[in-house]
């Protein structure tokens, strides 16, 4: 355990003192906050209308949640701005050790791969997190300025959702990040695997087919839709589990098959 | 201490090292010699346990690189050809992150990395970021890597490489310093470099052991083609015919000398036979005037270049 939490905070820091971390998380701000801003102005916008109406025309009151449907839409935007920020934040894991030759200095300590592997999940995850940080203000903002008041309940599962999907999204690139020692092959790679992802979701939804039925249910951007409903449903854990396993299982055979193919 | 037993490494249908066997004592330093692409580098990955041996088996300390690699790392200081650095981590936090993943006990820490900086003279470059130091300096905290957990085995592969003249001796000196308390196998294609530094070695060529001996022995054994060294007064060339005349010269070679009319003469001879005196026989009888008279030993760099031309032959026939 001492050893992951050596290989973790060596990992944070080399992301602490690289650009591409700054740039990352300055884009990650910029971006988020514009959706935000974009998306409260939205639905503040539609709720006016709709109560303008309602007294013009008489009838029954407007019943649109403005607090809740702007969570729900900000936490599904902010799942596809990850599938962008996330490839950057795995491609040098292992790629850039391949390519320095301190994978060699890795590979002859008294670290085991899986201790390595750890390590350098945990700290993508942690540096998912602070890249999230920000935005926790503006679902601070809605609960305490929203009337009627936002529940707590989906804001929590959001967040729960979206380290899930980061985990799962991030144990691939770090797979990936294994295949080759060159980062931006890494993260282009990595990023068309993400596109696939979103393509094999998209499909998913379109029709209810018995293939669309499985592949809505293996599809990972799918399931985190319940989770920004404020619904935790065990399948879905489930599923994430799965994938953050499989991604992980993947990174070490590959890494031990790296000693063999050399 | 070390002992390797017919290693061999295939890559593909390549054949990297082939049956290499060799024991290194405690406290010793071995130099293993090739040129390049001989596997020296591959085999010191696999007694570091960064590559396995398709054949045969190699133990560190009474640990089976195989069966026991935590034992076996644990025990190991490594420097690759590369200083396996990260450029954008300080002196200081690289050797603190190092002496973590080698598992220096936390309370001695500090003074560890206190006391290999100094060992190699980085301690001015403390605060620096690594990719802001010079080659030599990089080498330096490499080694100083190597060394941060004391280990009882230094593998050294091409330590000096890429160091200016005055570092490469500092290098030396200083892995001179730490046999004893460490045993050594230092791998170098540069030969004066095993004669300065190691007690025996390696020599390798093409994945196979050529010799593995001390540096003088091998300089002995192969001084059966004896050279020996002669000045004379005289025409360059009719002496060189002359001695040529002689049986069992298989060479000469002649060098213009500050003096008037004085030639040097390198006249290298079949193997186990001495004929100084014919030659000095041959020299007067011809009017010419001799000078000087002596064997000159060959160097070990001489005895490299005989082992792996030879086995050229052996291929070309
Ligand atoms: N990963 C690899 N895949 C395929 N062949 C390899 C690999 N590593 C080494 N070889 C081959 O094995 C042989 C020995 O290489 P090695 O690197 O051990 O030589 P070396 O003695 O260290 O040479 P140098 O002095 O150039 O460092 C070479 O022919 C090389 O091409
Ligand atoms: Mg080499």
């Amino acid at each position: 355990m001492k050893y992951v939490f050596a290989l973790l905070e060596k990992e944070l820091r080399y992301y602490f003192v690289s650009p591409i971390a700054y740039v990352v998380l300055t884009v990650f701000l910029i971006i988020s906050g514009y959706f935000f801003y974009n998306i409260l102005t939205i639905f503040i916008e539609r709720s006016m209308f709709a109560s303008l109406q309602s007294q013009q025309f008489g009838g029954p009151p407007p019943s649109i949640d403005v607090p809740a449907l702007v969570s729900r839409n900000f936490f599904g935007v902010l799942s596809t701005v990850i599938l962008f920020m996330l490839p950057m934040i795995t491609m040098a894991t292992f790629a850039d050790e391949k390519r320095r030759g301190t994978m060699e200095l890795l590979m002859t300590s008294p670290v085991t791969n899986l201790q390595v592997i750890l390590g350098k999940f945990f700290a993508s995850l942690i540096f998912f997190l602070v890249m999230l940080l920000p935005t926790l203000l503006y679902q601070i903002f809605i609960l305490l300025y929203s009337s009627p008041r936002m529940a707590f309940g989906p804001i929590f599962s959001g967040y729960l959702g979206l380290l899930l999907l980061g985990g799962a999204l991030i144990a691939l690139g770090i797979f990936i990040s294994t295949l080759t020692e060159n980062q931006i092959v890494a993260a282009s790679v990595t990023f068309g695997a993400f596109l696939i992802l979103w393509v094999i979701d998209l499909s998913a939804r379109s029709g209810g087919t018995r293939l669309q039925e499985v592949l809505s249910y293996l599809s990972i951007l799918n399931h985190f839709e319940d989770f920004s409903k404020g619904v935790i449903d065990t399948s879905s854990l489930v599923i994430y589990a799965s994938f953050i396993f499989l991604g992980l299982f993947l990174t070490f055979r590959s890494i031990e098959s790296l000693r063999w193919r050399q | 201490m070390i002992e390797v037993d017919h290693l061999t490494k295939r890559f593909g249908s390549v054949k990297a090292i082939e049956n290499v066997t060799f024991q290194v004592e405690k406290g010793e330093i071995l130099g293993f010699l090739g040129p390049n692409g001989a596997g020296k580098t591959t085999t010191m990955r696999i007694l570091t346990c960064f590559l396995p041996a398709t054949e045969g088996t190699a133990r560190v300390a009474g640990f089976d690189v195989f069966d026991a690699p935590m034992e076996v790392k644990r025990r190991i200081g490594y420097l690759p050809e590369n200083p396996p650095v990260y450029n954008e981590l300080t002196v200081d936090s690289y050797l603190d992150f190092v002496a973590k993943i080698k598992g220096v006990d936390p309370k001695e820490r500090k003074k560890r990395i206190e006391e290999v900086k100094n060992r190699v003279s980085i301690k001015e470059y403390s605060g620096t970021l690594i990719k802001n130091l010079s080659k030599g300096y990089k080498q330096r905290v490499g080694l100083a890597q190597a060394l941060i957990h004391d280990p009882q085995v230094l593998i050294l592969d091409e330590p000096t490489v890429g160091l200016d003249p005055n570092q490469i001796i500092e290098v030396r000196q200083l892995i001179k310093g730490l046999s004893g308390n460490h045993t050594i196998i230092l791998s170098t294609h540069i030969l004066p470099e095993v004669s300065m530094t190691c007690q025996r070695v390696v020599i390798i060529s093409k994945g196979k052991i050529a010799a593995v001996d001390t540096p003088e022995n091998l300089t002995r054994q192969l001084q059966g083609a004896e050279r020996v060294y002669l000045e004379v007064k005289g025409p360059e060339a009719m002496v060189k015919t002359r001695i040529k005349e002689i049986e069992g010269v298989l060479r000469v070679d002649s060098n213009k000398l500050d003096g008037d009319e004085a030639f040097s003469f390198s006249v290298e001879t079949e193997l186990k036979k001495d004929i100084r005196s014919r030659i000095a026989k041959k020299v007067v009888e011809n009017g010419y005037d001799l000078l000087e008279l002596r064997t000159l030993s060959m160097s070990l760099e001489e005895v490299f270049l005989q082992l792996t031309t030879k086995e050229e032959e052996v291929r070309g026939q």
